[in-house]
């Protein structure tokens, strides 16, 4: 057992952000399956609705890609 | 962790290592006037555009072929994202946002290629055309309704108590915008293409080659699928952002 005890910090800091991930996950499902439940229910609006989806699973991935750059500067730039 | 990986496997690549700048000629310094990687495949971008749409479209052909197709489908695609997102008015900014969305695509496609950069993994890249959105956007908001604009964060739908809360949120995720629009983009190229090279480091490792091999075709043809999703979902958030410009009012 050696080593330096901030590195230490550094890489349970790296994995604690996978946790950010997961929750990208749960919010890009629930868009999507929110949009299938209701174009099943009125498939003939749910065409036109497409961009609609797009944008908010872009918005509920945004917050999973932060907690992916909070991991990449932890690796590498502090 | 790295070097013990290498000895047991000889993997003598780090997955983030496709990202580095590196100048093309001889070592040394990266000036801004150095020729690089970065800048290669910026040109190899632009003239791929250019044959797509000038040279592909030259012919003219009433029954149109391959690449004159692509490049129809592309100018109607966006063409009918603005005019359906931003309203007619929006289309006066049609050229702009269809310049963003082919060098996107096209930059996206072109990292997918094996041994090439890709230039939209850069923040310094994604962050250039999303300050450049960011602030042409608000200039024509003020342009085009002088201070009305500021309605944009002075919800007038809500009741008076909770307006100035509504105020510094909405003020928060305007200027959030430009940050997240650009991290969007290169974080979802840097991890597509960290994990590809994750998984062909396994590759080295003969009990789990065929898995990693069979991972490796899964995830680029997933990263085909993203490099398009993302710049469609750039155009489509420029096209958000240019309407809230003209049409302020909630």
């Amino acid at each position: 057992m050696e080593g330096n005890i901030g590195e230490l910090g550094q890489y349970i800091g790296v994995g604690l952000t996978a946790i950010g991930m997961g929750g990208a996950a749960i919010g890009v499902g629930n868009v999507a399956g929110n949009f299938l439940s209701g174009a099943l229910r009125n498939p003939s609006a749910a065409a036109g609705q497409t961009a609609t989806l797009f944008i908010g699973m872009a918005f509920a991935e945004a917050l999973g890609i932060f907690s992916f750059l909070v991991a990449l500067l932890l690796m590498f730039a502090v | 962790m790295a070097t013990e990986m290498e000895e047991a496997t000889g993997l003598t690549f780090h997955p983030m290592d496709q990202f580095i700048v590196k100048p093309l000629f001889g070592g040394g310094e990266v000036h801004w006037y150095t020729p690089t990687n970065v800048t290669l495949w910026m040109a190899v971008v632009a003239l791929a555009i250019i044959a797509l749409l000038v040279m592909g479209t030259r012919g003219r052909a009433i029954v149109p072929n391959r690449a004159q197709s692509v490049a129809e489908l592309s100018y109607g695609m966006v063409h009918k994202m603005i005019e359906d997102i931003a309203g007619k008015d929006g289309l006066k900014y049609f050229p702009y946002i269809m310049t963003l969305f082919m060098f996107i695509t096209v930059s996206n496609f072109a990292g997918l290629l094996p041994k090439a950069f890709t230039v939209t993994s850069h923040i310094a890249v994604t962050g250039v055309l999303a300050l450049a959105v960011f602030v042409s956007v608000t200039a024509i908001g003020f342009i085009k309704n002088g201070a009305h604009f500021l309605d944009l964060f002075w919800v007038r739908s809500a009741p008076l108590a909770i307006r100035p809360v509504l105020a510094v949120i909405e003020v928060i995720s305007y200027f959030v915008r430009p940050v997240s629009h650009s991290i969007r983009l290169a974080g979802n190229m840097i991890a597509g293409h960290a994990v590809i090279k994750v998984f062909a480091g396994f590759a080295a490792i003969a009990a789990v080659a065929p898995v990693s091999i069979l991972a490796v075709v899964g995830m680029y043809a997933f990263e085909i699928l993203v490099a398009f999703i993302q710049a469609y979902v750039f155009t489509i958030l420029t096209c958000v952002y240019l309407k809230d410009a003209l049409h302020p009012s909630h």
